[in-house]
């Protein structure tokens, strides 16, 4: 019998093996120019079961720039600890080469340069290639989206998620979980859902009215691959309702619900579940706590917080892995289960170098059915950025396309104040890249992208970044919503990560005339994406649009109004 | 040293607390509980509280409480002007002694409840709720 200290060597060994001689190959290669897909791809097949991990697409069907943060901040037990590394910091951790294709893929220094060099990544006909490479391999690997699927494109809100559905049907997913399709609105991912011809589990899914299951989303799925009995088992984004707007989908309640996730894993075991897979959109850090609560998951499939991480995170016996976003990453999970349980595993984070690797042309010709009707919208050429400008979202506090879409708030609704919100998808423009419609919609889509224009005292503005700033930083992860911080504009603060709610943000200063915010004062704020009901205004996609056009160039001021401490 | 209700309401705490259980319990809802337990001391055992970690909706916010050998269970919003919630009764033949309601929550705060078991004895769980005003997750 192999004993839980056994497990542990066995797996990490595994994983240190593959450390090295998989994932550190990238960077050798780099220096030899030999980057092909062959070695891109190159696996020893290992155990008895693989499977196949994407996650947060976010609609990107055609090869894009996406770079990874360069502040990623960790708070309570997970302060410095991955995913919240980056940098320098993240290619040491990981024994990565500065200037190679990993660096380029998994951090952001030198971001425009080495896309030079290396290209776009993604595209959803590149994945199809890597999964028939895997399918050849193992022809009955299981693949399996972690949601954030349909959702963050032109494309994808004009038919209500279509394209995304036609696609990913075409790649042959086994199961999937939930996130953004449900602001679709509930009637549209009933539809859908009802259609699709693979499993749409969610064991947090439940029916607001009664508190139980709701049917339409079974908690697991069985599957018999290579002689065992897996269990997957589904767990949407828990706080759908709150991050999102709950009045497009009110017949849906969700929450961790961590002991009825006990209750499933033990009600699959007791099935004679060999392997338990859990299919996550919890984000890492929840992922992590829910690994040390709830025993008897083998593999969690980590989605929602958009990390890329090269090898898994150990929790006990549980492996987290997390594949990152926009159709960048396929993780290859290969197992070996024996005797009802999982003894080893080896791993892999492919990243998709939309150059190297060779589209698999039918399904190409399905994103390009999908496009044709929109192709003349979609590429039209609004503006393009300045020699010297990227625009980039991610980051825990600003990005440079939010600085720009809370400049078009600003001068376009006549505001003091903009705000944007935290959200993690949406690709990179490299400097001197034409913008065109369809890069403006890449990080605007939404089915509530009203722009809104309101009055807030200086009071209420406080309670709102304190509110946002503690679904960020609160020490206790499944008090945190997976966003980042609402970006600003028009205003400076102060923020001490390390204090609780109520007295993080300090030194609220309202940027044109250098004043302290004022309590009190009432000052003209203009936002989007707000989750109430009701909001009026124009689309931002349109606001943002008009603004480039009126620039013609786009050439930001450096962004130094958030200064943080705590860290 | 006499012993008060508010100390013995303190000593409680203090017992929780050993067992990893944060509670912030406002003066109203430390008299209610007192007058639950009489001022008997407040350990942790067979009581669980089941409620969300953000209530999608502060004002229904569901929570069920069990307990196998409870004859009562009192919940408390402890952060509600008015802290008390409902106090649930199980006679001998109850099939099981467990209960689920909804309730408002005026902000973010513990829920907290008691249970008195069938040797007299009272235990305490409490689970704390956040109510945010919401948006920006992705």
């Amino acid at each position: 019998m192999i004993s839980r200290r056994d497990f542990m060597q066995t797996s990490m060994a595994a994983a240190a093996l593959y450390g090295s001689s998989g994932f550190g190959n990238w960077s050798r290669l780099a220096a030899q120019q030999l980057m092909t897909q062959d070695k891109l791809l190159e696996f020893d097949t290992f155990g008895n079961v693989s499977l196949i991990h994407i996650t947060d697409i976010h609609a990107q069907l055609k090869p894009i720039y996406f770079r990874e943060p360069s502040v990623n901040i960790g708070v309570g037990g997970n302060k410095g600890a991955v995913p919240h590394v980056t940098g320098a910091d993240f290619r040491k951790l990981y024994g990565i080469d500065d200037g190679s294709p990993s660096a380029y893929a998994l951090t952001h220094d030198d971001f425009s340069a080495l896309a030079q060099s290396y290209g776009r990544v993604g595209g959803l006909d590149r994945v199809s290639t890597v999964i028939n490479s895997i399918r050849a391999d193992r022809p009955d690997a299981l693949l399996l989206d972690g949601g954030d699927t349909w959702h963050g494109s032109y494309t994808c809100y004009h038919t209500q998620g279509q394209d995304m559905v036609n696609v990913m049907n075409a790649l042959k997913p086994d199961a999937m979980t939930f996130h953004w399709e449900f602001t679709l609105g509930s009637d549209r991912v009933n539809e859908i859902v009802e259609g699709l011809p693979f499993a749409a589990l969610g064991q947090n899914i439940f029916d607001a009215e009664w508190d139980e299951p709701a049917e339409l989303f079974p908690p697991y799925k069985f599957f018999e691959r290579g002689g065992v009995k897996i269990a997957v088992i589904g767990q949407a984004f828990p706080y759908m309702p709150i991050a999102n707007p709950g009045w497009m989908f009110p017949e849906y309640s969700f929450g961790i619900r961590d002991e009825n996730m006990q209750a499933m894993v033990d009600d699959v075991r007791s099935q004679g579940a060999e392997l338990v897979v859990c299919l996550s959109h919890n984000g890492f850090d929840v992922d992590k706590q829910m690994a040390g609560k709830v025993t008897g998951i083998d593999v969690i499939l980590s989605g929602h917080t958009h990390d890329a991480l090269p090898e898994p995170v150990l929790v006990g016996e549980t492996i987290i892995v997390a594949s990152g976003s926009n159709g960048k990453f396929v993780s290859r999970v290969d197992l070996d289960v024996r005797d009802g349980r999982m003894m080893g595993f080896r791993h892999k984070l492919i990243p998709i170098f939309s150059d190297v690797i060779t589209p698999d042309a039918e399904v190409t010709k399905v994103i390009d059915a999908q496009r044709e009707p929109y192709a003349d919208v979609l590429s039209e050429v609004i503006g393009r950025t300045a020699d010297d400008q990227m625009l980039y979202r991610r980051g825990n506090f600003n990005g440079t396309w939010d600085d720009l879409i809370c400049d078009a708030l600003i001068s376009e609704r006549e505001a003091d104040i903009a705000l944007s919100p935290g959200v993690r998808w949406g690709p990179s423009i490299l400097p001197g890249q034409d913008i065109t419609r369809e890069d403006i919609w890449n990080v605007t889509s939404m089915s509530y992208g009203e722009a809104y224009r309101t009055e807030m005292t200086g009071e209420f503005l406080h309670v709102v970044l304190e509110d946002v700033a503690d679904n960020l930083f609160n020490p206790d992860p499944y008090y945190q919503q997976g966003g980042d911080m609402v970006r600003v504009g028009g205003l400076g603060y102060r923020i001490d990560v390390t204090k609780p709610q109520g007295d993080r943000i300090t030194e609220m200063t309202l940027l044109k005339t250098g004043e302290a915010i004022d309590p009190t004062k009432t000052y003209q704020i203009a936002g989007w994406a707000s989750v109430n009901e009701g909001t009026e205004g124009p689309a931002i996609w349109d606001v943002v649009e008009a603004h480039i056009a009126k620039q013609g160039t786009i050439s930001l001021d450096p962004n130094n109004s958030v200064k943080v401490v705590g860290i | 040293m006499e012993l008060t209700r508010r100390n013995a309401i303190a000593m409680g705490a203090g017992a929780l607390l050993i067992a990893g259980l944060p509670i912030r319990v406002s003066a109203a809802a430390e008299d209610a509980i007192a007058a639950f337990t009489g001022g008997a001391e407040v350990g942790a055992g067979d009581i669980s509280l089941t409620a969300p970690e953000i209530a999608e909706n502060g004002n229904t916010v569901p929570i069920e409480v069990s307990s196998d050998t409870a004859v009562e269970i009192m919940v408390l919003a402890t952060g509600n002007p008015t802290p008390g919630v409902a106090t649930f009764k199980f006679g001998k033949l109850a099939g099981s002694r467990a209960a689920s309601t909804r309730i408002r929550l005026a902000g973010t705060q513990d829920v907290v409840a008691v249970a008195k078991l069938e040797d007299g004895s009272f235990v305490q769980a409490s689970s704390t709720v956040k109510v945010t005003i919401g948006g920006c997750g992705g």
